[in-house]
């Protein structure tokens, strides 16, 4: 056991209010301002003046330790390996944070005159031919903030495409392996979802598919490799099923890991892709955001992407925005997405080059492969579907086994985990897998780190068969224990802000 | 060839480990199951880069642009220039919080949670309204995303809005709204910035779902009837949703104060970097209703204890609205948000605190209200177009002169004077919205008057 988080117990801001304490200032008002001032407030109507403000009053070392301290009781992939399936925790490399930290990135306003943000522009359109040259694609907008927002702005697409050729289809089908996220944006289009099961081999079930497919189906969700990070050998035929209906086939690009310079989603006959930015090219997930998820389309979908395009003119060497796209489907956010996190992203790509992405495919999916094959010989775990098949960045293994014989779930095993220093993997997804532990260790975690987690897993399973209730209270060396989350969804002690805290404490 | 690619961990001889326990001799054997077909013989990419290479790449790129320090950026609408204090760039740069994941498992994740607790406690408080989540994409996605809360939770499709709204914020709106097939209506704002309320309420009915408003208004303006619009609103069991600058809540009334079912905003102005537009910060909160709490979109962080003591904790609550539980029966499909934003918003509101916060609030009406007296003294310069209270942005019109040809002239001298409201509203021809905050001098609102007035007066 070599890891102990710190244990701060750390109050709130509000707790911390020090009355009196202040902790930033601004210039003196000039007195032509301070007159300009006492008018404007004169002007305010009575009822729409501010009576009370209840922030707290604390000074700058306040809050520098304050949130120092909450730093360190945070589990990060700059402190540790972060083996979550599905979300592809790599390393992020800190020049991705210098470049994008540049005065010339931060203190751009969007609406400034084009001839006054060229390098924005330039660096949107250089990124964009990357990215179609590394999907197969034919254009992308980058509007959307994260993979489920490409998801929403994809859905929109197809819907589009069909009522522009006078139809309104009304299914989604989505695989019951998939990511929830893609039967929810469907679902926020307009789509009805129709789930397409798996078969024995962990693939969508093409018999299934057959006899689901109709002319009231729009299109389909897939990812590739599937979340069991199975690659779904019968995509060809998938891809006629679809497109024999004029079905449209959209690719969730949070697995696309495996694949970079390997295989292009465009070259399999995806319409539609979106990518994780903050999964796949390494910029940072920020404890849940902002991350961005900018969708590729094929030639015959671009006239629906939301405005604006960045061109070139290439006579005079200028970039500018296309605002002029009457029949796209409308913005799904304000601007141009998250710039900052396109400038890291772009950075990745320029430093790992085509060959680079290559052998980060190849990588991700040999520790992937290395690790499984260790851990399925464990006692209390078994490698549903398919066991002789490789897998790609990432593998599913049961803990049923586990579970039957010894009571301990794997919920328990993931909180264990995090005392031996390791963040713990997915669990309970996909939720075609009983006692799912979902594992992607990707490319920039070293044999020693893997081996390292491998042992941590093996010594869980082993006391979880010598001492089962030692693991079901786990853990013990993170900053607090486990946390009763019952308690805090239940509507009668359920507390989401300090204000209400101080009400039902009267 | 032979460059050695970065960021990747392995050395060969653990490679070769690998491949035997894994019982192969080459990688490409685990690609063996895809159809050859479909695998890249080559792969047209530019090759790898030393970090040195990639670095001057970026820089002469971004060279071609103008910032803050060599433009003076009068303009908003949407993401404003705000002074940004060192203390929290410090703390959001902490690779602890930017290098985190999604708190799935709040024991190793207690940093991040009590942070994002922290932030939408903060919001609560200068919002006056109960529950704020972890964050939407931005003010617009929030809006969008408040319309269909709304109308999921009174079963009615009508929402009602303000006429003047950034067209970008309604175009969004209008895109997240058009999956359930609402229908949204503006209605008429009067010359001295207060809602027509005659033409409101010909517009509501039991139908309406939602009257919107917001606070201050797209042109800066606060409308004077605003807890009427929300009483109107109520009569027809509408929900009241009103959006905000949170940087005008030091001075002017909560909007949980003035009838407030559901709150949308930016949080942007408050620590966050314009960065070309994003990442912004989208501010959602309602009240503490069942109807209203179980129809919030996104995460929701809430404090509880251990299961073994008195501990205090904090978790994510109220997943069973989510997509990974409900699948495409959630409130929405939102997962990765802009967790970070918040915390620099945490850090920001904690930093600036209850009068730091209300200074700031008479920093930025002092300069509204003074560049706006001395535009006005120009002859052939309305200003401000509406007879209200205006907060940190105002519309001005100019006569005899185009408002284009006028940015033209200003941005020769090195200043971004605005947008050109002529190409947003028909009946607003040769006006332009302005934006002044902290972070411009008397000095600099001088030249930038001086130039207007040299170039109107002529």
């Amino acid at each position: 056991m070599r890891f102990r988080q710190a244990r701060f117990v750390e109050p709130l801001v509000f707790e911390l209010s020090r009355p009196g304490a202040h902790g930033s200032e601004f210039p003196v008002l000039e007195p032509e301002l301070e007159r300009s001032l006492e008018e404007a407030l004169n002007e305010i109507p009575e009822e729409l003046r501010r009576r009370d403000l209840g922030l707290p009053e604390l000074s700058e070392p306040d809050v520098i330790r304050h949130f120092t301290r909450l730093s360190e009781m945070n589990y990060s992939i700059t402190a540790g390996m972060y083996p979550l399936g599905s979300c592809t925790m790599k390393y992020n490399p800190v020049l991705n944070e210098e470049v994008a930290s540049s005065p010339k990135v931060l203190d751009v306003h969007p609406l400034q005159p084009e001839e006054t943000v060229q390098g924005c522009l330039k660096l949107l359109y250089d990124l964009e031919q990357l990215l179609k040259k590394l999907t197969g694609m034919d254009r992308f907008s980058f509007q959307p903030s994260a993979g489920a927002h490409g998801e929403f702005l994809g859905c929109l697409i197809i819907r589009e495409y069909h009522r522009s050729k006078g139809r309104n289809r009304k299914i989604m089908i989505i695989p019951d392996s998939a990511h929830g996220t893609n039967p929810a944006s469907a679902a926020m289009a307009g789509f009805e979802v129709r789930v397409v099961k798996s078969n024995e081999c962990g693939c969508v079930d093409v018999e299934e598919l057959e006899r689901m497919v109709d002319e009231d189906v729009a299109g389909i969700m897939l990812t590739n490799p599937n979340t069991l990070g199975i690659f779904e050998k019968d995509i060809e035929r998938i891809v006629e099923i679809i497109h024999g209906v004029d079905g449209l086939l959209y690719y969730d690009g949070a697995n696309l890991n495996a694949l970079l310079g390997k295989v292009r989603p465009g070259d399999m006959g995806f319409d539609i892709i979106h990518l994780n930015l903050h999964k796949t090219f390494s910029t940072p997930h920020g404890g849940g955001g902002p991350g961005s998820g900018p969708i590729g389309v094929v030639e015959k979908l671009v006239d629906f992407l939301p405005p604006p395009l960045v061109e070139y003119d290439e006579e005079s060497d200028r970039y500018y925005l296309d605002y002029d796209r009457p029949r796209s489907v409308g913005r799904v956010k304000m601007f141009h997405g998250n710039f900052s996190v396109l400038v890291k992203t772009y950075a990745y790509l320029l430093r790992m080059g085509g060959d680079g992405l290559r052998k980060v495919a190849e990588t991700s999916v040999l520790t992937s492969n290395y690790l499984m094959r260790k851990i399925e010989k464990l006692r209390g775990v078994s490698l549903p579907f398919d066991p002789k098949r490789p897998r790609k960045h990432e593998f599913v293994v049961s803990l049923q086994p586990l579970y039957k014989e010894t009571g301990v779930m794997v919920i328990d095993v993931a909180k264990r985990l995090l005392d031996y220093g390791y963040h713990a993997p997915t669990i309970y997804f996909p939720l075609i897998v009983d006692e799912a532990f979902m594992v992607e260790p990707t490319e920039t975690e070293s044999k020693r780190e893997i081996d390292g987690f491998y042992q941590a897993l093996k010594d869980v399973l082993d006391e979880a068969y010598r001492d089962p209730e030692r693991v079901k209270n786990a853990p013990y060396n993170t900053a607090v224990g486990r946390v009763d989350e019952v308690r805090a969804s239940r509507p009668k002690t359920m507390i989401p802000s300090w204000r209400v805290y101080r009400r039902m404490e009267g | 060839m032979g460059r050695e690619i970065p960021y990747i961990a392995l050395t060969e001889n653990e490679v070769e480990e690998m491949l035997e326990e894994v019982g192969i001799k080459d990688v490409d054997e685990l690609y063996s199951d895809i159809p050859s077909k479909y695998l890249l013989e080559r792969f047209d990419f530019p090759p790898s880069r030393s970090e040195i290479e990639v670095k001057k790449m970026i820089e002469e790129i971004l060279s071609r642009n103008r910032c803050v320090g060599e433009l003076k950026l009068f303009i908003g609408g949407g993401a404003w220039p705000h002074y940004i204090p060192s203390a929290v760039k410090e703390i959001v740069s902490r690779s602890e919080f930017l290098t985190s994941y999604t708190p799935y498992q709040p024991e190793a994740s207690q940093g991040i949670l009590q942070a994002l607790f922290e932030y939408q406690s903060l919001l609560a408080e200068l919002l006056e309204i109960d529950v704020v989540n972890a964050s939407m994409y931005d003010w617009a996605t929030a809006l969008g995303e408040a319309f269909r809360m709304a109308a999921r939770v009174t079963g009615r499709r009508r929402i009602l809005y303000p006429h003047y709204i950034s067209p970008q914020r309604r175009e969004v709106a209008s895109t997240y709204s058009s999956g359930m097939g609402l229908r949204l209506e503006d209605y008429m704002q009067l010359e001295d910035g207060s809602v027509d309320l005659e033409d409101l309420k010909s517009r509501l009915d039991r139908g309406v779902a939602a009257v919107y408003i917001e606070y201050p208004s797209y042109l800066g303006f606060i409308a004077k009837n605003i807890k009427a619009v929300g009483e109107l609103a109520h009569e027809v069991g509408a929900l009241f949703i009103v959006g905000v600058d949170p940087t005008a809540l030091g001075i002017f009334e909560a909007p949980g104060k003035l009838g407030a079912d559901i709150v949308v905003g930016e949080g942007q102005p408050l620590g966050l970097p314009m960065s070309f537009g994003g990442p912004l910060l989208g501010i959602l909160g309602c009240r503490l209703e069942p109807r209203l709490l179980h129809s919030l979109p996104g995460r929701l962080i809430g404090m509880t204890k251990t299961l073994r003591g008195d501990e205090r904790a904090y978790c994510m609550v109220l997943q069973s609205r989510e997509q990974h539980i409900k699948r495409e029966k959630a409130t929405s499909n939102i997962c990765t948000n802009q967790a970070l934003c918040a915390v620099a918003v945490a850090a920001y509101l904690s930093l600036l605190g209850k009068n730091g916060f209300i200074e700031l609030g008479r920093q930025i009406l002092a300069r509204t209200s003074y560049m706006v007296g001395k535009l006005s003294e120009i002859s052939g310069v309305r200003a401000p177009l509406f007879d209200a209270p205006h907060f940190k942005e105002f519309a001005y019109r100019v006569d005899r002169y185009s408002s284009r040809e006028l940015l033209r002239k200003l941005l020769e001298n090195g200043i971004v004077g605005g947008i050109d409201l002529s190409r947003e509203f028909n009946e607003l021809d040769n006006s332009i919205l302005t934006c002044v905050t902290e972070m411009h001098s008397k000095r600099d609102i001088d030249e930038y008057v001086g130039i207007v007035k040299e170039v109107v007066e002529g």
